[in-house]
């Protein structure tokens, strides 16, 4: 059986244009860039080399690039790093209530270790609304952190109002950008942004490697300790192969930007629209216009969310679902309940993502099958029969 | 390249794509309404009962493949058995006859021993306000 991919969001396969790219990094050019002889020479050119890429991805400046081993480790060294760098000035930190997992759970960490940390509430769309940033702002605030676009529902929210706030208050502002580097247009100047995560598996391009971009400026502890690589920001010797590969990735993305956004906007909106036209009593979750251009996100009534991957898997089809019952914690997605779903709702939603390589077929086989699974999995749903 | 590994084994799998028992009874004898509180979902079993032997079980459940898996097997397991017998079927029972569920899916077993052990105490408890009405009739 051909399988159809629509897990996009949760990783892409690396492009073989990047793995070439990539290979003579393991075995002829294997050099430590720290080292002051030709193979270490010609390893730090090709690591300084990608970082330009980087950086002209997201109009910043190639010295305000560190790479990371991948998104998450740059959300943790933009939380942390200006809480600690920062603990003299106060101990109040802004995020969201939607925030990935990386960012919630480094404020969590920090919560108990005394910081006052404020998770704004979204409204039905998910959308966080700048106004709210700008009323909880004290004179202990030291970091705001809004993620561009999440991951699940696929919402882009206002960072560049929310900048601006940051801005005026002289407060610093991170943005998790894992979800649309490479995807759309993303500019550190007009976002107003001091710190950006990013990630290299998200964009075509190999895992372990991602980058967090500092403006010039920007206070920030280390929390690497070791060598003084990456202008001693993070110690450790460099994942060379992984960086040529994200510049490499990073490079054919902005190529292809407006393209592929175009296209997988079109798929994306015809899918939706034949979804709500094909099964009854479903929703879309996030917002319909300001929005992902690879995302769908549905809830369906009175059907738990991984028996419908799990039939969707049977025929081929990987998507994945928000339901308490697929994830390790048993609790349902905090974006769908910051959002306002009910339980069951959260249960029952369905999220595709699309790619590179996503075809108008792919789609119409989704919906040829999900209008069955959803049939057979509601005929044996108790939900139903109760409100009827 | 490794093999694809599921999740769960082939025995729930095969209960999942293909579940005995789904619907409701019409008339049952007893009915069991349970929910997770876990992960949140739901449960329903209905039985059915003769001369104190079960001799049909249904279901309806909104949950994971491995809920869906152990009702359908739960209802399997409970037909032809007496309330007895049936109350003896613990979850490592279901679990083992579906051979073995992963430790986080473990609850879900929790969930169908629970709704057929409420159907069982549904049956009882009418049957026991039957003899008690039958007995009222027969007092002068
Ligand atoms: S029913 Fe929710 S995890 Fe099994």
């Amino acid at each position: 059986m051909k399988r159809i991919y629509l897990d996009y969001a949760a990783t892409t396969p690396t492009r073989p244009e990047v793995v070439k790219a990539m290979l003579p990094y393991f075995t002829d050019a294997f050099g430590n860039p720290s080292a002051i002889h030709s193979y270490g020479q010609e390893a730090k050119g090709a690591v300084e080399e990608a970082r330009v890429k980087v950086a002209d991805l997201i109009g910043a400046r190639d010295e305000e690039i560190v790479f990371t081993s991948g998104g998450t480790e740059a959300d943790n060294f933009a939380i942390k790093g200006v809480a600690y760098g920062k603990e003299s000035k106060g101990n109040h930190i802004i995020t969201s209530s939607i925030e990935h997992h990386a960012v919630i759970e480094a404020c969590k960490f920090l919560e108990r270790r005394g910081f006052n940390i404020t998770y704004l509430p979204v409204d039905a769309y998910g959308l966080v609304a700048p106004d709210d940033v700008r009323k909880t702002i004290t004179d202990k605030t030291i970091l705001i952190s809004v993620m561009h676009a999440n991951n699940e529902m696929g919402t882009i929210e206002p960072i560049a109002e929310i900048g601006r706030i940051a801005k005026e208050a002289e407060i610093h502002f991170h943005t998790d950008a894992v979800q649309t580097a490479g995807h759309v247009p993303v500019d550190v100047d007009e976002l107003g942004v001091d710190l950006l995560s990013m990630s290299a598996h998200k964009l075509y391009g190999p895992k372990g490697v991602g980058a967090l971009y500092i403006r010039k400026g920007t206070k920030l502890v280390s929390f690497m300790h070791g060598g003084g690589q990456e202008r001693r920001r993070r110690a450790s010797t460099e994942n060379v192969p992984g960086i040529v590969g994200f510049g490499k990735a990073v490079e054919l993305a902005k190529q292809e930007m407006n393209e592929e956004a175009e296209r997988l906007s079109y798929l994306r909106d015809q899918l939706i629209k034949s979804l709500l036209e094909r099964i009854d009593r479903i929703c879309l979750n996030g917002h319909p216009t300001s929005r992902l251009p690879n995302n769908v996100n549905v809830s369906i009534d009175f059907v738990e969310g991984e028996s419908m991957c799990l039939n969707l898997d049977l025929e081929g089809i990987c998507a994945s679902t928000g339901s308490a019952c697929s994830s390790a914690s048993l609790e349902p997605s905090h974006i769908l309940l910051a959002m306002g779903l009910s339980h069951e709702q959260a249960h029952g939603s369905l999220r595709f993502t699309l790619g590179r390589w996503t075809t108008e077929e792919e789609l119409a086989r989704v919906l040829d099958v999900l209008p069955q699974i959803v049939t057979k999995l509601r005929a044996m749903s108790p939900l139903l029969k109760s409100r009827r | 390249m490794p093999d694809v590994r599921s999740l769960y084994s082939e025995k729930v799998m095969e209960h999942f794509r293909n579940p005995r028992n789904v619907g409701e009874i019409e008339n049952p004898d007893g009915i069991g309404h349970v929910g997770n509180p876990v992960c949140g979902d739901i449960m329903e079993l209905y039985i059915k009962v003769n001369n104190g032997t079960i001799i049909d079980a249904k279901f309806k459940t909104f949950g994971c493949g491995a809920a869906i898996a152990t009702s359908s097997m739960v209802t399997e397991m409970v037909k032809g058995k007496s309330i007895e017998e049936a109350l003896g079927i613990s979850n490592r029972a279901v679990a083992q006859a579906l051979d073995g569920l992963p430790p986080i899916k473990m609850h879900c077993s929790v969930l169908a021993e629970e709704a057929l052990k409420s159907a069982i105490e549904d049956y009882l408890d009418k049957s026991e306000k039957r003899s008690a009405d039958g007995e009222g009739e027969r007092t002068p």
